[in-house]
């Protein structure tokens, strides 16, 4: 064939892609401006946010901080030339409130006590890769940075003193000493600190303490109670097999609470009488309350749910039924009921006489609310799970709850992470309905705010920082659950 | 014969029945119902003590008794010399109102959000993802407040739609008057109206049903039938021949002709409200209550369906798209035959969990003042009749109800479009 002219025998070198294709412009092309629907689309969306934030900003960045009414910030409004700005002197006024509400101020240390040692205690829980040096090192700052707002005296400076050798300790060898080295020394035999877990199993003692007071045997008492069962376990499983001695347990440890444990604490408080000026719980209130009771029915729920949801797989029939029945019915109607049941209820169910707090009220009924929808959740990650793990914990001769501790319940919880975190930042949402039966948390106060003379009429900046409150707690608990996801993702992608 | 494992014959001992299998199961089973029932029992003896201490026996009289409290928002007659009973059932039928009202709302809302969130369009996914984010991670309670006193603060007095150059002005041709007590909207009116029927005489539970409104519902049903039948033709000719008739006018037209000349025939139209006095008469009065409960309650629980729209669309594998595209079917028909078939078997079951949430938090109602079941039954009513127990009771009773009917409705309907697997 003569008729081909030219052949290029070279390839040609690589151009550029382009400039329509690349770099910002073909970003926007690609994902903004690709055919007439979606540039209308685009268009529309961007309107939307700049027609927002050009109402939000001037309202937003508004100089009226030091207002100490509605009147008053609308004057200062005014005089800087403004039309409608946000009255933020609401805030400023009442975010002691917010947080702590009725506490007393002197005493507000307690609660923040309380809040800073929960996320040391919660740490060894939800973060396996901190060290246990570091562990203790937070403990021993905040405790430190604890003091220093505390009234002084003698026995403070010396704790202090204490403190401060720790955490100087502590953080120097948290800085000095690398991994490797630390995993090698301790792999020949070096001592390691004890386990910060222990310290989360002291906070659960600790936390209602810190908050209402009272004499520190009452803490230590509910403690002894678990302790008494345990031994009492040890001591009578060898003997009697593990069923009866989980019965007796469970029965030694009621009487210690029931019975002994009043006589011990009073007896010991006559002895030697430490202790915190107690708290009534009608003065709790604000996010103080909220956290208080979304942290306690959250971390009761966990167990009660897992329990609950292993009676509804079990073969037992008549376990299987009160389990049913116990989630279906806390399912099927409103958390509302249940609190009007805690408000006016509750107390006539116990023994005549009997009048206990109206937060631990709240807290009972709100746990079992949340174990219902626990249970179903922990069901699903239960029912997800292939049988030949069931299978196989039987094969290996595991008998149920060896099982359920060491084969399923670690697959079946992980599977079922997003859900509990979501029954988790849904519970810590429902708090909000105490307000309902007149326990002021932050939605409560807000009632009682806006019913102020002064700040009659303020909407946006109060109802703003209060969802901003809950905002940060559920959004962090979100991320939280999709980093643990993340971690414990075994399978290969 | 005997195989060396079976048990040995009549000898049975007491401590059998821990560690024999066979009687463990019974022994654990005698053991719970023991632990729960003397627990129920506990909680009986010691509420009937309490009551009989505080002199209040057990009893459902006061359901017979006048309430003699107005409801403001209803879909019945009842005025305050009704009894306790009927106050009730007005709530309910409120409750009934906000869900479904809601659940309708939140499924449009949540659907276009869930699409949306997809969308390749940068912008506008960002902005629906900070819309669930926002609206998930605030409390619902907080939220309905917020529409409360939005709605009050926003809008302007009725009396501000009064005179010669009001303040305010009706929007939509005069039609609608968004005012801070509520909206005022068009009402239906037949001027040659069937009239009602009404159903259960003096009852309690009696209740009027519009005649116009049955004859209207029962037209539409009858075009929407057959519609689908014509629908139904079509596939068939398509199977036969190949080619498939049109059958978007004629479906259009079966549903909307007769519609129309019922409509006509009843003497249709709508009832403007007008500035009275002080107020508006005339036309829907809904109230902002209400219009609160049902905006709040349908943007939150949106967030959500999106969430689970978006998580049952992307379940679905691309190799369905691509292997659908590949037979040759268009982008839509992709859509609403392959796609769409499939995620709903995912969507469905946490959609029903998420409509019966919705029902239940309409309960919080009660801090709007909207008068549902737990505004009347459990609000007015326990506070005025002091029966805590009887109402709470019944309260918890009536919501169970409700949401099993719900969920067992909704699982047939879930069991109709699952997937047959063999």
């Amino acid at each position: 064939m003569s008729d081909k002219l030219y052949v290029r025998t070279e390839m040609l070198p690589e151009r550029a892609p382009p400039a329509s294709t690349t770099g910002a412009i073909g970003w926007m092309r690609q994902n903004l401006f690709n055919g007439w629907s979606n540039s209308l689309l685009t268009v529309v969306a961007v309107g939307f946010v700049v027609w927002l934030l050009m109402h939000i900003l001037p309202w937003f960045f508004s100089p009226t901080w030091d207002s100490g009414s509605l009147t008053q910030c609308r004057e200062m409004a005014t005089e800087a030339g403004r039309e409608g700005g946000a009255c933020w002197g609401v805030i400023r006024e009442r975010w002691p409130q917010m947080l702590f509400g009725f506490y007393p101020e002197h005493l507000r240390l307690r609660p923040v006590l309380a809040f800073g040692l929960l996320f040391v205690a919660l740490i060894p829980v939800l973060f396996s890769m901190i060290s246990r040096r570091m562990n203790w090192f937070l403990l021993a700052a905040v405790l430190l940075a604890a003091t220093f707002f505390a009234p002084s005296s003698v026995l403070l400076i010396a704790v202090q003193v204490l403190l401060a050798a720790a955490v100087a300790y502590l953080g120097w060898t948290v800085i000095s000493t690398d991994r490797a080295a630390r995993a090698q020394a301790i792999e020949a035999g070096a001592a390691r600190l004890p386990n910060p877990l222990i310290f989360t199993a002291i906070y659960v003692f600790l936390m209602p303490w810190l908050l209402w007071g009272g004499p520190i045997w009452s803490p230590i008492g509910a403690a002894l109670g678990f302790v008494i069962a345990w031994a009492a376990f040890k001591a009578l499983s060898p003997a009697i097999g593990t069923l009866g001695a989980i019965i007796l347990a469970a029965a030694a440890t009621l009487v210690w609470w029931l019975v002994i444990n009043g006589y011990f604490v009073d007896g010991l408080q006559a002895i030697l009488p430490l202790g915190l000026e107690p708290v009534e719980s009608r003065l709790f209130g604000g996010l103080l309350l909220s956290v208080t009771i979304g942290v306690t029915a959250i971390a009761v729920s966990l167990p009660l749910g897992i329990m609950l949801a292993l009676g509804r797989q079990s073969d037992l029939l008549l376990v299987k039924s009160f389990s049913v029945i116990f989630i279906e019915f806390i399912r099927g109607v409103p958390l509302i009921t249940l609190l009007f049941v805690a408000s006016f209820l509750l107390n006539v169910f116990m023994p005549p006489g009997t009048n206990f707090d109206i937060i631990l009220r709240v807290i009972i009924m709100a746990t079992l609310f949340a174990s219902a929808y626990m249970a179903e959740v922990i069901r699903g990650g239960l029912a997800a799970l292939p049988k030949g793990q069931y299978e196989a914990a039987d094969a290996l001769g595991l008998d149920y709850w060896k099982a359920q501790r060491l084969i399923i319940m670690p697959q079946a919880l992980k599977i079922s992470i997003p859900g509990i975190v979501s029954t988790f930042i849904g519970l810590f949402k429902d708090t909000t309905l105490v307000s309902i039966i007149g326990l002021l948390d932050p939605v409560g106060l807000s009632n009682s705010i806006r019913a102020d003379a002064n700040w009659n009429g303020i909407v946006w900046e109060l109802y703003g920082f209060i969802a901003l409150l809950f905002f940060v707690f559920t959004f962090s608990m979100s991320r939280y659950s999709m980093y643990l996801e993340r971690r414990l993702r075994t399978d290969h992608r | 014969m005997t195989t060396l494992t079976d048990p040995p014959r009549g000898s049975f001992r007491l401590s059998m029945l821990i560690y024999d299998s066979r009687y463990r199961s019974i022994t654990i089973q005698i053991v719970a119902l023991i632990a729960v029932l003397s627990l129920f029992g506990w909680l009986v003896s010691n509420t009937m003590q309490n009551l009989a201490a505080l002199g209040k026996q057990p009893s459902f009289g006061f359901l017979k008794e006048a309430a003699g409290y107005d409801i403001n928002q209803r879909l019945i007659d009842y005025d305050n010399q009704d009894t306790h009973f009927r106050a009730a059932f007005t709530g309910l039928l409120n409750t009934l109102l906000i869900a479904v009202l809601g659940c309708i709302a939140a499924t449009v809302i949540g659907i276009v959000v869930g699409v949306l969130r997809l969308s390749n369009n940068w912008v506008v996914s960002r902005l629906m993802a900070v819309y669930v984010e926002t609206f998930r991670n605030v409390p619902v309670l907080l939220w309905i407040i917020l529409t409360m006193a939005v709605l009050i603060e926003l809008f302007p007095e009725p009396k501000a739609f009064r005179g010669e150059n009001p303040e305010a002005r009706m929007i939509l041709g005069d039609s609608v008057a968004l005012t801070n007590r509520g909206f005022y909207v068009p009402e239906p009116l037949f001027s040659r109206s069937l009239g009602d029927i009404h159903l259960l005489g003096q009852h309690p539970l009696r209740f009027d049903v519009s005649l116009d409104l049955i004859a209207f519902l029962a037209i539409l049903i009858a075009g929407i039938l057959t519609a689908r039948l014509i629908g139904a033709r079509a596939d068939r000719v398509q199977a036969a021949t190949g080619v498939r008739p049109k059958t978007f006018w004629p479906e259009l037209g079966v549903i909307v002709v007769p519609t129309a000349i019922v409509l006509g025939i009843l003497g249709f139209h709508l009832g403007m409200p007008e500035m009275q006095g002080f107020n508006f008469t005339g036309g829907t009065y809904l109230r902002n209550s209400l219009i609160a409960l049902w905006l709040a309650l349908s943007l939150y629980t949106a967030a959500f369906i999106a969430e689970i729209v978006r998580a049952g669309i992307l379940a679905i594998s691309k190799g369905q798209t691509e292997a659908a595209a590949a037979l040759g079917l268009r982008p839509r028909r992709v859509m609403s035959l392959v796609i769409l078939p499939q995620a709903l078997r995912v969507i469905i079951p946490p959609l029903i969990s998420q409509y019966l949430n919705l029902t239940k938090n309409s309960s919080l109602a009660i801090a709007v003042g909207y008068m549902d079941i737990t505004g009347t039954l459990m609000g007015i009513t326990l506070n005025q009749t002091g029966r805590e127990l009887e109402t709470v009771l019944l309260t918890m009773i009536i919501y169970l109800a409700v949401s099993l009917t719900i969920s067992m409705l909704m699982n047939a309907y879930n069991n109709a479009v699952k997937l047959r697997e063999r």
